[in-house]
């Protein structure tokens, strides 16, 4: 892993480990950064989600493949890069979780859930080919004392665009 | 934390204490064997207690809802009890709160299957 005061990078094996080592990693990322613990949670439940798709669908499970994990911190933003070496997908094709015909479907929340967490989302095509998540969330107001280091926004989880 | 589950008898409703985290790997999977291992002993009206699950990621709500067809499908029921508020707060974006029965209060939820 390389770092600078405002970049963090890693490569991730395709197994299941590197799902809870990228949450972790993130964690802490947020925490030093000044976010609140549901925020925190929010960010972690997202780089989860994020590494969860890439681990399952981008890469299908091939431990040949890799999963390419990139935290930037800007004056403004806490940024997440998650990337797969798959085929990539578009936004467009993925079924709404939220609709009748999928309520009781098993998969297929993950991009939900992500997009509900955080305050901006989208997949592009990334340089290996494979899909490439990124994802953002604004940094606390400074000196704000809300339990999500918002200053004061409400707590429950918005829903997705 | 790892997931951990027990269960015990009310009646003829099983209650399965859940504690730990339901995500994908270890925990998903230790769900679903146990849902599985109930419905294999004819245990079909269960309960499962999540007060002590604070947190679930897509796999983790992903096997809830297999369990749940799972049950329903061998003429059970599968119903929640004792939600923290992240986990209420994931079923209630994902619409799955109106799709699950859902208590606060253990015996009300048993007497619910009565």
């Amino acid at each position: 892993m390389t770092a600078s005061a405002k970049h963090l990078e890693i490569t991730l094996e395709t197994q299941v480990e590197s799902v809870n080592l990228a949450e972790e990693m993130c964690l802490r990322v947020a925490e030093a950064a000044g976010f609140g613990e549901d925020d925190c949670y929010r960010i972690g439940m997202s780089v989860r989600e994020g590494v969860i798709n890439a681990f399952h669908y981008g890469n299908q499970e091939r431990p040949e493949k890799k999963i390419y994990l990139a935290v930037d911190i800007t004056s403004e933003k806490l940024i997440i890069h998650v990337l797969d070496e798959g085929t990539g997908f578009t936004l467009a094709d993925v079924p709404d979780p939220l609709a009748e015909e999928n309520l009781l479907s098993t998969s297929g929340r993950g991009i939900f859930l992500m997009r509900a967490f955080m305050d901006e989302f989208d997949v592009i095509t990334g340089r290996t080919g494979g899909a490439e998540i990124v994802m953002s969330k604004k940094l606390p107001v400074p000196g704000g004392n809300s339990t999500n280091g918002r200053g004061g926004e409400e707590t429950a989880p918005k829903r997705g665009a | 934390m790892a997931l951990r589950a027990t269960y015990r008898d009310a009646g003829p409703v099983t209650v399965v204490d859940l504690s730990g985290r339901i995500t994908l790997g270890d925990g998903s999977a230790l769900l679903r064997k146990t849902i599985r291992g109930l419905l294999q002993d004819e245990r079909r009206k269960i309960l499962l207690n999540l007060a002590d699950v604070d947190y679930i990621d897509s796999s983790g709500i992903g096997e809830l809802v297999s369990g749940f067809t799972a049950v329903k499908n061998q003429s059970g029921e599968l119903k929640l009890l004792q939600l923290t508020k992240k986990v209420r707060d994931l079923l209630q974006i994902t619409k799955l709160y109106t799709v699950f029965d859902i208590y606060s209060d253990e015996n009300t939820a048993i007497r619910s299957f009565l």
